[in-house]
This record gives C-alpha cells, sequence and structure tokens, in this order.
C-alpha cells in the first residue's frame, strides 16, 4: 500500500487536486482518511485507469461516472463467469464439461438448438 | 520492435498534434479495459503505448529519428493493468454489487442459468426494468400554496393523482409521487410522478419568504382618528387596530398570520402598509380644509428638496 504523496509522485501529470476530487466523488476508495489514505494495487490501478481515461481516451469528467460503471459492471460479470467457470471445473463431472465445450464451441453456439 | 511510426501510422513529418491524435485514436479502440480478454487488444495497446512513449517527447523522438536511440527499451515497465485487478478477487472492492464481497446468491444461478443454459434468448423479455419518472405541472392559486391543498391532477392516460400541496409551497417546489410514473417492464416498478408546482400571483397578497405583503386602504377618518378594520389574511379576516395619527405608507404587522408554519420553517407575519383613500368630492370636508389651519405645518416635499 502506498500514500498519497507517493502515488502523486509516480503518476507523471496528475495533480493533486484531481486526485482528490476523484476520492470525494468515490471514483477511488482508498483505505482511510483524508491526510492519511493507504492505496491498494487495485486503487492505484483504477487511479492510473482513470487517468488515461481523462487523458488520454478523452473522455471528460461528466461523463466519467459512466464508463466507470460500466466498465465496473462488465469486471463484475466477467469475475462471476471466472468463479462459475472454476466452480464448474471442480465439480462438474467430465463428461458434463465436455458437453458444455461442446455446446458453447459447437456450430450451434450461441443458439437455443 | 516495429517502427514506432508505423505503429501509430504517422508520417515521419507529422507534427506532435497530429502524434497524439493518432494515438488518442487507436488508444480508444485498443484500451485493455475496454477489450477485456483480448490479448490480441492488449499487445497491440502495449506497443501504441510504447511508441506514443517515445514519438510524443520531442527531445527522445529527436534522439529516435537522429538514430541516438531505437524503439526497444522504450516499453514502459510492465504494470499490471486495472483489468488484471479488477477481474480478480480484488476486484469486488469496486464491485456495483449491493453489498460488496459477498458471493453468489441465488439470483445471480437464476440470471446466469436462465440465460446461459435454459430458457436462452428470449430477446429480453424476462427483463425487467423499473418504468420512467414523469413530469408533471401544477399552476395552483397562491392561497392554496400557502394554506395547503389537495389537488386532483388528470393524467393524459386518463389517470387522476391526487396531489397534495404542502402548507407553504413555493412556485416551482417538485413533488414526487412514488409509484405513480410511467409503467415498469415485465411486473418491473413503475416510475415516479413529478410534479412542479406552480403557483399564481394574487390580486393583493404578494409572498416575500415565510411573511406576506399588502396594501390596506383605509379612509381619512380611520387613519386620522384610529379605528378597528378587518383584514383579509390568507385565513380568513381579522380584526386589527389602526393607531390614531397613522398616514399613508405606516406598517402594520400581525404576527404569525403570514404563510403557516412547517416542519422547518415558523409561521411568517402579515405585513399591512397603509394607503389613505379620500374618496370623492366632499364639500363639508373642503370647506372645513379651508378654514383649517395645522397646528403644526408640514411640507411633505421637502425630502425631496434635500435630495439632490
Amino acid at each position: 500500500m502506498i500514500s498519497f504523496d507517493v502515488l502523486i509522485a509516480r503518476t507523471a501529470g496528475l495533480c493533486p487536486v484531481d486526485l482528490h476530487r476523484w476520492i470525494s466523488n468515490k471514483w477511488v476508495r482508498p483505505d482511510g482518511d483524508a491526510g492519511h489514505y493507504a492505496f491498494h494495487e487495485i486503487d492505484v490501478a483504477r487511479v492510473r485507469l482513470i487517468f488515461e481515461l481523462r487523458d488520454d481516451l478523452d473522455v471528460n469528467e461528466a461523463a466519467l461516472p459512466v464508463v466507470l460503471s460500466l466498465l465496473d459492471q462488465l469486471y463484475d460479470a466477467r469475475r462471476r463467469m471466472r468463479e462459475l467457470g472454476d466452480a464448474l471445473g471442480d465439480l462438474a463431472p467430465a463428461p458434463l464439461r465436455q458437453a458444455l465445450i461442446d455446446r458453447l464451441s459447437g456450430p450451434n453456439a450461441g443458439s437455443n438448438a | 520492435m516495429d517502427d514506432p511510426y508505423t505503429t501509430l501510422g504517422v508520417a515521419k513529418t507529422a507534427s506532435q498534434d497530429e502524434i497524439r491524435r493518432a494515438y488518442r485514436k487507436l488508444a480508444k479502440k485498443h484500451h485493455p479495459d475496454l477489450n477485456p480478454g483480448d490479448t490480441k487488444a492488449e499487445d497491440h495497446f502495449k506497443k501504441i503505448s510504447a511508441a506514443n512513449g517515445l514519438l510524443s517527447d520531442a527531445d527522445k523522438r529527436g534522439r529516435f529519428d537522429r538514430g541516438e536511440i531505437d524503439a526497444g527499451g522504450q516499453e514502459r515497465a510492465a504494470q499490471p493493468s486495472y483489468r488484471e485487478h479488477a477481474q480478480g478477487d480484488s476486484g469486488r472492492r469496486y464491485s456495483r454489487a449491493e453489498a460488496p464481497g459477498q458471493g453468489w446468491d441465488g439470483q445471480d444461478f437464476s440470471d446466469i442459468f436462465g440465460t446461459m443454459f435454459s430458457q436462452g434468448r428470449r430477446s429480453g423479455a424476462d427483463h425487467r426494468a423499473r418504468g420512467d419518472d414523469e413530469r408533471y405541472s401544477l399552476t395552483t392559486s397562491f392561497l392554496d400554496a400557502v394554506n395547503g391543498a389537495t389537488r386532483r391532477l388528470t393524467l393524459p392516460d386518463g389517470r387522476t393523482l391526487d396531489v397534495k400541496i404542502p402548507a407553504g409551497a413555493v412556485d416551482g417546489v417538485v413533488m414526487r409521487l412514488k409509484g405513480q410514473g410511467g409503467r415498469g417492464l415485465n411486473d418491473g416498478p413503475a416510475g415516479d410522478a413529478m410534479i412542479e408546482i406552480h403557483v399564481a400571483p394574487h390580486p393583493f397578497f404578494e409572498r416575500l419568504g415565510q411573511d406576506i405583503r399588502l396594501v390596506l386602504p383605509v379612509t381619512l377618518s380611520e387613519a386620522v382618528l384610529g379605528a378597528a378594520v378587518e383584514v383579509r389574511t390568507p385565513r380568513g379576516k381579522v380584526s386589527m387596530r389602526i393607531p390614531a395619527g397613522s398616514d399613508s405608507g405606516t406598517e402594520l404587522r400581525l404576527r404569525g398570520r403570514g404563510v403557516p408554519s412547517t416542519k422547518n420553517q415558523e409561521a411568517g407575519d402579515l405585513y399591512a402598509t397603509l394607503r389613505i383613500f379620500v374618496g370623492p368630492p366632499d364639500p363639508a370636508l373642503a370647506d372645513f380644509l379651508r378654514t383649517w389651519s395645522p397646528e403644526t405645518p408640514v411640507d411633505p416635499r421637502r425630502f425631496m428638496e434635500d435630495t439632490p
């Protein structure tokens, strides 16, 4: 975990005012309170993501909550898919796993047939 | 390492601005967080950012053009992208789920198995959605807004809504009627009706915050001799004493007779500003005035002389 100042120093071009605003908008949610924030690795990566979205991808801050919300939902869905896949891998008998693979990757994948 | 100009698709003579625009255009397409699971896009994005890292810096670009440095070695130290955190268990930190950090519940199973394995793709037929909020506008009389009232509103679809206007409602206030808006999709909850209240002006009451003002006409004798008169207030008539020797412009207050008290506001006052009403010509009054010499002569326009 790293502090607010270290994160600012490590991210070229990021100003403290912006990061404070992102925190108060709850786009980034470090541990601790103002003055004593502690950023996990995922928080650091998220700060970089927001920075790239805004400065490289032209997503202005008015649109950022929409983009972040969609990304969060997408990652939720993908995490759940992975968990489901893990669970099927652990619990489903081999013939069922093979049948699932055939069904989902076969020529009829995506249809009800 | 590919030629960074080729990677960004720009000419060697491209301006810094063209390079920036080319990079942004490609980044929008290949950013790994916009292409989760697509490793090709991720590799491509790494090349694009490396090329941009080199060419966006005029100094480095010059050294590259002169052959002093090569394109390799410019690749950024591999930092794990947000994607790698977000899809893992640590991604729960930013989960949109109601109670982050919790595991699966039955709804998740029916969501996934319902759409993925069995009933399949009935083109969203099972999709439940909350109805839209619908906006209406309701004009109310001044007194209904001050005292509170229930007004019936007929909606375009023929439904009627009883809108309870709270006492002391101000112009522009929006009332939200839960569940009275657009119908939900597939048994989803209905939206809300949002009703904006407009207050029509009153012929003689005027509202200023919680206070109400009016101009109260009085006769010459009521002003000179004093009298008890009836005054209209938003909640009926009350008796008010006009002190003897009052003048046009004298302001009298009726405490607590303005906008009634609400949860957050104390009751306001009613202010009556007197205006003397002389009435039609009266020979007796005229005769009296011709022979009358005031005890203290006054010049009511004096202040105008003294003011530039």
